[in-house]
């Protein structure tokens, strides 16, 4: 009886140990790649500037580009207008621009979006806990999220004109 | 290949200038991690950990303590960002259950392996009862038989 209940503590804990290890790296927008449209996980953040939070939902019927981003992160300067660029280019037509500042301090963070001369909504996620359910690698990472709230596309690094305007288009149609 | 050898030492003797100019940042580098790399300061050179090495100095000519840059600096990316659990509060717990998980642990080892011990110590024959020196009498026609096979050998 001891025999079994060791067996089975042993075998329990390797279950464990595989599900941990095989679903660690799992995110909601697995099967974007394959041509899927997941649901873009939600989340509810405070601005980086200014006082109150953001929630992905309050944006549902509008396309939103969701853009991953630090200070310390080159790409991210470079990109940067091309951003606000869009922003300012589509929002008329129903798009929205959203940073969301990661794995940075909060006061580079403040300090990069005013010379970056950033106007779109900015939300902060200091310990980067929505970079899991997102499967952001690395920075930045684009999300194109159409307005049904279905993430319709993704750029892994710094977007190109072409990209953005082809996702955008996509993500407003 | 002259001018590499040179930027390859100036590279190396960067890390050991800044640590020299800020005492605090020795002591922390491997109390703080690098947000992007799952590793201490000590041992990243990632764009994050030179942002955090680059705070803990500023903070520290500022004239704050180490606790008071380890809280600024959980109160930006978490408490994921100290090298282990502060002793105080919920997060207490991170450092107890694990002791009580083994005291738990070794609880159970222990009684198992006294319970397999008695287990295998060796039974009494059903119909045989020990002698006064305690060890069992063998049945009469078996103890027959063993001298018989002795005998055979002698």
């Amino acid at each position: 009886m001891g025999q079994v209940a060791a067996i089975g503590l042993v075998a329990g804990l390797l279950v464990l140990l595989v599900w941990k290890v095989a679903g660690g790296s799992e995110s909601q927008v697995e099967g974007l790649r394959s041509g899927k449209t997941p649901p873009a996980p939600g989340f509810n953040l405070p601005r980086l500037r200014g006082d109150g939070n953001i929630s992905l939902a309050s944006y549902r019927g509008k396309a939103v580009v969701v853009n991953f981003w630090a200070s310390w992160c080159e790409p991210c300067k470079a990109e940067a207008p091309l951003l606000e660029d869009a922003w300012r280019r589509y929002r008329d037509r129903g798009l929205v621009v959203l940073g969301v500042n990661s794995q940075d301090l909060s006061s580079d963070a403040r300090r990069f979006a005013k010379q970056m001369g950033w106007t779109y909504p900015l939300v902060r996620d200091g310990p980067g806990d929505i970079l899991g359910p997102y499967a952001v690698a690395a920075f930045p990472e684009t999300f194109f999220v159409d307005r049904n709230g279905k993430v319709i596309g993704r750029i892994d690094g710094e977007v190109s004109e072409d990209e953005l305007q082809s996702n955008i288009e996509r993500a407003l149609a | 290949m002259r001018w590499v050898v040179v930027a390859a030492l100036i590279a190396l003797m960067l890390p050991a200038s800044a640590s020299a100019a800020c005492p605090e940042l020795r002591s922390l580098e491997g109390e703080l991690m690098c947000p992007t790399c799952g590793t201490t300061l000590k041992l990243s050179n990632a764009p994050a950990a030179n942002q955090i090495r680059r705070y803990v100095c500023e903070r520290a000519a500022a004239g704050d303590s180490k606790g008071e840059i380890k809280d600024k600096l959980v109160a930006d990316f978490g408490p994921g960002v100290l090298a282990s659990p502060p002793t105080k509060g919920f997060d207490l717990l991170a450092w107890v259950l694990p002791l009580l998980a083994l005291g738990a642990g070794a609880a159970v080892l222990a009684g198992l392996v006294v319970r397999w011990s008695r287990r295998r110590e060796p039974e009494p024959a059903s119909d045989g009862e020990p002698s006064a020196n305690g060890r069992t009498e063998l049945d009469p026609e078996l103890e027959k038989r063993l001298e018989d096979e002795l005998a055979r050998f002698e």
